[in-house]
């Protein structure tokens, strides 16, 4: 019996694992954007459900999950670079309450648009052939999906890291979050930043919710909980704090898919009670500085 | 850098309610001016239900803007109170038995304690962190009564709620006919007000329009700000549980969406389209939301498209909302 229940929590672990992945895509968007502009983005769940909904309607076209997965970030980009030019940008001057309304709005007309097109009942979805059945790995079958999942997610976040860190334009971007007034004197367009970084945030929200689709089923109010949960992440982990995001994420996953094990009834309750006590200790998140909480 | 440019000019979209009014009159007696407003409702809403939907959400929105207009903390999550109120109320004439008296004191309470619990929480955060972990918390909440079906009904919602009739001494009011309804809810709504009002005027209003203004100011003054935040967001709870206590007299039932986020969205989009920090705001904001919902229902099942584009509109053009604007035109 030790031995099956071990197995069965390994399962959960990895299985909290692929689940966590997820909410690091999540929170990596929206820790990015608020990091360079200051922007809680109130419709990154929609950004979530509407890249589901276009990757699999671009899967539905074209019939390639690989084409599915280039055109969902390259779409919802696009998306992000028109709501940031038209409706973010003329609020950057007022209290950062405004633009936090207005992605607020932009999230329930994304909502809806997806009832009107797609319809409110959801739409059945499931992993490429590729990906479909388990593989063994020591004595438990996991589903092939959720690791193509994580290996997604390190890819990216690698891919991220690396740009933020390594290119002359991540350069930009860093010191544009630290003090635009100075990158502007030294004749760098933050206009351009501010763009091209909503855009990434948008397309990494978009992608995590196209390999979502797969797992947690596709219906237009799939963003609302993933937004709050993400929101649980970033309190954790720390506003504006990527390695603290990616942390509490994977450890998020983990704790919600071990909880649901045991006792099924708190899994939803469980992360509340945590980011709860997180707040209690240290109000700015485990990862976080006092000044980006105030 | 940006962030004081950002604060000092929203200070100014704002300010609303500060400077005299020209109308001394009703600015003076402004609970008597929105009782005698409030009261000729049912004469100029289509149906009652629409009259009695306004005085109930516009009280909701009052109670929000308290936090959000006045100290100038954006919640996300005042759909927790709101339910809260209505919750408390229900529960206590179901599961208690209480009198409606009671059952309302009830909701209230329970309003007022989820408030000093989220709120406690909350405000040791502030800033945009501030509307994250109040949504978080609400949500929190509404999945505690979505699961807990054995008292709450689940997600099919609290029902047999019936206050069919209140006798008051020689008073006897059937609750069955739409008018007396209106009029019963209505003394609750004008005793709000007056209490809204009254805090307004004390040093303690004066204490969170200092805030709202500019922090590091106030508590260089000296004011304990954890406190006084914490107070107005329990006050502000409270005046919402009490606006969710009457709809669930209303009602009969109470429905598991009164706790969900998009209640919480509702009374932001009321409060902003009225106009945030105006005494009398919420109530045209809640007035047109609720009449614009009535209008298009009628013609599309996709109200809240609607309305997103609307209230999006509103934050773009309109930054100090209908009545606001109306207020900053007559002021100048």
């Amino acid at each position: 019996m030790g031995d099956v229940s071990l197995g069965l929590l390994e399962l959960q672990f990895l299985t909290g694992l692929a689940l966590g992945c997820i909410f690091v895509l999540v929170a990596t968007g929206l820790t990015l954007i608020f990091g360079l502009l200051n922007v809680v983005n109130f419709a990154h769940g929609a950004f979530y459900a509407t890249g589901a909904y276009l990757g699999v309607f671009a899967f539905g076209l074209t019939g390639s999950f690989w084409i599915s997965l280039v055109a969902v970030p390259l779409g919802m980009a696009a998306l992000g670079m028109a709501i940031e030019k038209f409706l973010l940008r003329p609020l950057y001057g007022l209290d950062p309450s405004y633009p936090l309304l207005a992605t607020f709005g932009v999230g329930y007309v994304l909502v809806e648009l997806i009832r009107i097109l797609f319809g409110t009942d959801g739409i059945p979805f499931s992993a490429p052939g590729a990906f479909r059945g388990s593989v063994l790995l020591g004595d438990i079958s996991f589903p092939r999906y959720r690791i193509f999942v994580m290996c997604a997610t390190v890819a990216l976040l690698t891919a991220l890291w690396l740009f933020i860190e390594k290119t002359s334009y991540g350069l930009i971007v860093r010191a544009g979050a630290k003090s635009p007034e100075i990158v502007e004197v030294l004749g760098v367009d933050t206009s351009k930043v501010w763009l091209l970084v909503f855009a990434i945030g948008t397309a990494v929200a978009g992608l995590a919710g196209f390999l979502a689709a797969p797992m947690r089923g596709v219906i237009p109010e799939m963003g609302v909980n993933v937004l709050i949960e993400a929101f649980v992440v970033t309190v954790v982990g720390g506003m504006g704090s990527l390695a603290g995001a990616v942390i509490a994420g994977l450890a998020m996953g983990v704790i919600i898919s071990i909880t649901s094990f045991f006792a099924a009834d708190f899994s939803n309750v469980v992360m509340f009670a945590i980011m709860a006590a997180v707040l209690l200790v240290r109000p700015q998140g485990l990862f976080g500085r006092l000044d980006a909480a105030r | 850098m940006r962030l004081i440019a950002v604060q000092t000019q929203c200070n100014e979209a704002s300010l609303v309610d500060e400077r005299p009014s020209p109308f001394g009159w009703p600015e003076r007696h402004r609970v008597l001016v929105s009782a005698a407003v409030l009261a000729a409702l049912p004469a100029v809403a289509p149906h009652p239900a629409l009259a009695i939907n306004i005085l109930i959400y516009g009280l909701f929105a009052t109670g929000f803007n308290l936090l959000f207009g006045y100290t100038g903390l954006l919640s996300l999550g005042h759909a927790a109170f709101f339910g809260a109120g209505a919750y408390g109320c229900g529960l206590a004439i179901v599961a208690l038995h209480l009198p409606w008296y009671a059952a309302i004191l009830g909701g209230i309470a329970f309003a007022a304690l989820a408030g000093a619990v989220i709120g406690g929480l909350a405000i040791r955060t502030s800033g945009v962190y501030f509307g994250m972990v109040t949504l978080a918390l609400a949500q929190c909440l509404y999945f505690i009564f979505y699961q807990w079906t054995s008292v709450t009904g689940g997600e099919s919602g609290l029902r047999g709620v019936s206050v069919p009739a209140i006798d008051l001494g020689p008073l006897h009011l059937s609750l069955l006919d739409p008018l007396s309804k209106f009029y019963f809810l209505l003394f609750f709504v004008v005793l709000a007000l007056a209490a809204f009002s009254r805090i307004l005027e004390s040093p303690f209003g004066a204490v969170i329009e200092g805030i709202r203004e500019n922090e590091n100011r106030a508590r260089a003054s000296g004011y304990a700000l954890r406190s006084t935040k914490w107070m107005s967001f329990v006050l502000s709870a409270a005046f919402c549980g009490l606006a969710g206590a009457l709809n669930t007299i209303h009602l009969g039932i109470v429905s598991i969406d009164t706790l969900f986020y998009t209640t919480s969205g509702t009374v932001v989009m009321m409060t902003v389209l009225g106009g945030m920090g105006t005494y009398f705001g919420p109530f045209i904001g809640a007035a047109l939301f609720l009449c614009l919902e009535d209008l298009t229902t009628n013609w599309t099942s996709h109200w809240q498209l609607i309305a997103g584009l609307i209230f999006i509109a509103c934050v773009r053009f309109f930054p100090a909302g209908v009545w606001g604007s109306l207020l900053e035109r007559i002021r100048k």
